[in-house]
């Protein structure tokens, strides 16, 4: 056994090695969220009216609607079998930051979650009817969402993480708080689509990711050891 | 001081005790203000300029709207201080909090749609304070679920408790983008919602109806935090005397 | 009379508001006080079945 105690980035790296491993292992899992993006943003042409010009219209609230329930839907396992298998309690009594370690979670999580979901979407938009123009205006405006709805819907995965599994009662809890992410989101994405300039909404944004970025390191901690008690 | 005043309060009895001396005067300043306050404002405030006799519905949905959001803030600050000073009471405090904050929620909509209807034409419009209003409540749902689906009530406790500090934080973000969201789509023709211009005759029954309903928002509180609090004190002695359970069982 | 009830027109508007209010304001009342009721009777039972065991 060695006596020389790993750091925290060791650490840190290793517990992020070890979750894209399992989310690798596991692909169909983190693709069902992506196939759900799609459907979603099919549902609206169908719904709707298949004219190119007016889909442009709806395109920013199917987009950012299709995001939003996408990442609820992956939100559930982000903490629920590390709690169940007793990983995550090792976590938090390893001594280690415990908000370190959880961030680092969350990150991997968005990264195959969040991140195919703004790779794909450019393919979304189109369907939808936004000009090629706009594409890196969308690609901006969610990269900066996504990583803000991974860090709000964190905490409400750790508040509820240890219920048996009530989905709604998730949902409740995250899409008021994501409010504003897609209010400015959505408004980034439809000034994308007019080609108008979106610095202002983008900014706030970002804003909205470094608050989150800031502030949910503790709330998941605090609501994480709250669920393994 | 503060510490020592916060640590009295902490006390389960004291406060129990507290509370019940304190829960009448409440109720009847309520009463009183609230009394005050309609004659103040059906009978003997003038009609408004634009709005006519339809602006006096602002005398309950003002004070509705404001206990909505103070109720909130109460909640969350006893509930960080319940978290972080381990103390029993701010969470029972906390717990109050949640099904009165919501029902003035509730009535804060339902009047300002009342409200909106003749001033608007629809009953429902998209404008910040409605909009926020609704977030409110979707807020609240959110904290009241959470705590029903938790059976242990310390752990209950705990979660809401984030949940609320995370809800509070957003409160003002929600608040800010929502009417930054509505200034970008000014619809064209409506009236706007907003507060007649304010005579003193106009102000004065205001302020007693908000002063009343703020009194009566801590007669519910005091009422409820005294269960609550039973309820966390399972097998503490002090609740014998308060509760009078003397009968030896057969 | 007739006038104060009438409300310029707005009758239909403002009454249900008050009423609704004193509604919601009465229910709270009540619930609030049958919530204390309910956790001391509930700490009466016990404490009385607690006194039975020992």
């Amino acid at each position: 056994m060695s006596t020389q105690r790993l750091g925290f980035a060791d650490a840190a790296r290793g517990l992020v090695a070890r979750d894209l491993r399992l989310a690798l292992r596991r692909s169909g899992d983190t693709l069902q969220p992506l196939g759900f993006f799609l459907v979603v943003t099919t549902l609206f042409p169908l719904a709707l009216d298949p004219e190119l010009s007016r889909l442009r219209d709806i395109a920013p609230a199917a987009l950012w609607v299709g995001a939003l329930l996408s990442s609820l839907l992956a939100l559930d396992r982000l903490f629920r079998e590390d709690a169940q298998d007793g990983t995550l309690e090792q976590l938090a009594l390893s001594g280690w930051p415990f908000a370190g370690l959880l961030l680092a979670k969350t990150a991997v999580h968005w990264l195959m979650t969040g991140l195919p979901l703004v790779v794909i979407a450019p393919l979304a938009a189109t369907a939808l009817g936004a000009p090629y123009a706009a594409m890196p205006g969308i690609l901006a405006s969610l990269l900066l969402g996504t990583v803000a709805l991974s860090l709000i819907g964190a905490v409400g995965a750790g508040l509820t993480m240890s219920l048996s599994r009530n989905g709604s009662l998730l949902a409740l809890l995250v899409l008021p708080l994501a409010v504003p992410v897609l209010i400015f989101g959505a408004r980034a994405t439809a000034l994308a689509i007019a080609g108008e300039p979106l610095g202002g909404p983008l900014y706030l944004l970002a804003a909205l990711a470094v608050l989150g970025a800031t502030l949910a390191p503790w709330a998941l901690a605090a609501a994480v050891r709250i669920g393994l008690e | 001081m503060a510490w020592v005043w916060l640590h009295r309060f902490g006390s389960p009895p004291y406060f129990y005790r507290v509370a019940t001396l304190l829960t009448p005067w409440f109720g009847w300043a309520a009463a009183l203000l609230c009394a005050a306050g309609l004659i103040g404002g059906l009978v003997l405030a003038p009609p408004d300029y634009q709005q006519g006799e339809g602006f006096r519905i602002l005398y309950v949905h003002v004070p509705n709207a404001w206990l909505s959001l103070s109720t909130y803030v109460v909640m969350a600050v006893s509930a960080f201080v319940g978290l972080v000073w381990r103390i029993n009471v701010a969470h029972a405090v906390a717990a109050s909090c949640a099904a009165i904050g919501a029902s003035f929620t509730a009535v804060a909509l339902a009047t300002g749609m009342l409200w909106g209807r003749p001033m608007w034409g629809t009953y429902w419009e998209w404008d910040p304070r409605l909009t926020s209003e609704l977030l409110l409540l979707f807020l609240y749902l959110g904290y009241m679920g959470l705590r029903n689906a938790i059976d242990d009530t310390g752990r209950a406790d705990r979660a809401s408790a984030v949940l609320a500090i995370v809800g509070v934080v957003n409160v003002p973000i929600i608040h800010y983008s929502v009417i930054w969201w509505n200034s970008l789509h000014q619809a064209p023709s409506v009236m706007k919602f907003g507060k007649p211009t304010m005579a003193t005759s106009m102000l004065v029954p205001l302020l007693l109806m908000w002063a009343g309903f703020t009194a009566l928002f801590v007669a519910l509180l005091l009422i409820r935090a005294r269960g609550e609090v039973l309820r966390r004190e399972r097998n503490a002695r002090w609740t014998v005397d308060v509760v009078g359970a003397t009968q030896e069982a057969a | 009379m007739l006038k104060f009830l009438e409300m310029g027109g707005y009758a239909a508007y403002v009454w249900p508001s008050y009423a609704l209010t004193a509604l919601v304001v009465g229910l709270n009342i009540y619930w609030a006080r049958r919530s204390l009721r309910e956790a001391r009777e509930e700490t009466r039972r016990r404490l009385s079945s607690a006194r039975a065991k020992a």
